[in-house]
């Protein structure tokens, strides 16, 4: 049997798992930061921080992360704080995305209208 | 334990049957906001390179009306649940795509959750029209561009001149046909998307 990591529904797992941080850096992660592993699991490591390593061997983002952990994004967020502070992962974070109500530069628009026609 | 997906019959691949590539270091966001039923996740699915995904969000937020002198503050949580799919544009840009209920609640989150989205994409069902009032009034508010699409599944009842007028929609909102289960027809409605960005934007310059 796979041990199901934490049960999502219960708060006061979440709360172990973040070790009682409600709400940390998270900020600074957007749903489409990619993130990248730059080193493998160390002993002792929290398990889920393990398994966030283990899937980020090519980029993934924080949402697909949240999905395959069946976390809360929020809770995969804090998570992902440590292991960014600890030097164990990189974060690619968004470029062209519009600034506020600010739309993209037009040559970010352009790339993106190629890249669909070309599907 | 199998990551969640939005629908567990559907054929394709695993995520991790397709990773990014390497050099994969920009994402990008488009929303598709529609009521229950409007065809979201087929949209979604229709486009994206993985298997639609989906995951929450918790927002815990304090009660209204406390009483300041008990010192003590209820807290109400809303979980938000919301699938997902991508499309590598190429080697940099990555296009996430996401299905959002139009549903009062949701809208709370969207700050969190949606700034810096590029724009949005309101799926309509004909037969449920009231559904998207309150998600186009939203997008208004919010000053996020977005484009309507039909999801039409039969010969349509009405002019897409009658859907106008029925949604107040202002005349410089791109309103077009769609069939949601079709790659095709769901990226022509992206491309919409990005022909109206691509407007507002040369007349912002030009203003």
């Amino acid at each position: 049997m796979i041990r199901r990591p934490v049960d999502s529904g219960d708060p006061d797992r979440l709360y172990t798992v973040t070790g009682g941080r409600t709400r940390s850096h998270e900020r600074s992660f957007d749903l489409v930061t990619l993130i990248v592993k730059e080193s493998e699991p160390s002993v002792g490591m929290q398990s889920e921080h393990v398994r966030i390593l283990r899937l980020c061997s090519r980029p993934v983002a924080v949402v697909e992360l949240a999905s395959l952990l069946d976390l809360p994004v929020g809770v995969v967020k804090i998570l992902l704080c440590d292991l960014l502070d600890s030097g164990k992962i990189t974060a690619r974070h968004p470029q062209s995305s519009g600034r506020g109500r600010q739309l993209p530069p037009p040559e970010t628009l352009k790339r993106v209208l190629v890249g669909l026609q070309n599907l | 334990m199998a990551s969640r997906t939005s629908d567990p019959g559907a054929a394709g691949p695993s995520p991790s049957a397709l990773p990014l590539r390497d050099t994969a270091s920009d994402g990008l966001k488009i929303v598709i906001v529609g009521g229950f039923g409007a065809g979201k996740t087929t949209m979604v699915g229709s486009v994206s390179e993985i298997r639609p995904l989906s995951t929450e969000e918790v927002m815990t937020q304090a009660g209204v009306g406390v009483d300041d002198r008990s010192g003590v503050q209820t807290k109400s949580t809303t979980t938000v649940a919301f699938d997902f799919g991508r499309i590598s544009l190429n080697d940099e840009m990555v296009l996430y795509l996401f299905g959002a209920p139009g549903q009062e609640r949701f809208w709370f989150l969207w700050d969190r959750l949606f700034s810096g989205t590029l724009g949005a994409v309101v799926l309509v069902d004909t037969r449920r029209l009231s559904d998207s009032w309150y998600a186009i009034d939203r997008l208004e508010h919010h000053g996020l561009p977005f484009v309507v699409a039909r999801n039409n599944f039969d010969e349509p009842e009405h002019s897409l001149d009658q859907i106008r007028e029925a949604l107040s929609l202002s005349p410089e909102v791109p309103l077009l046909d769609c069939d949601a289960r079709k790659r095709e027809s769901s990226r022509d409605v992206l491309i919409a998307l990005v022909r109206h960005l691509q407007s507002l934007s040369s007349q912002e310059n030009h203003s």
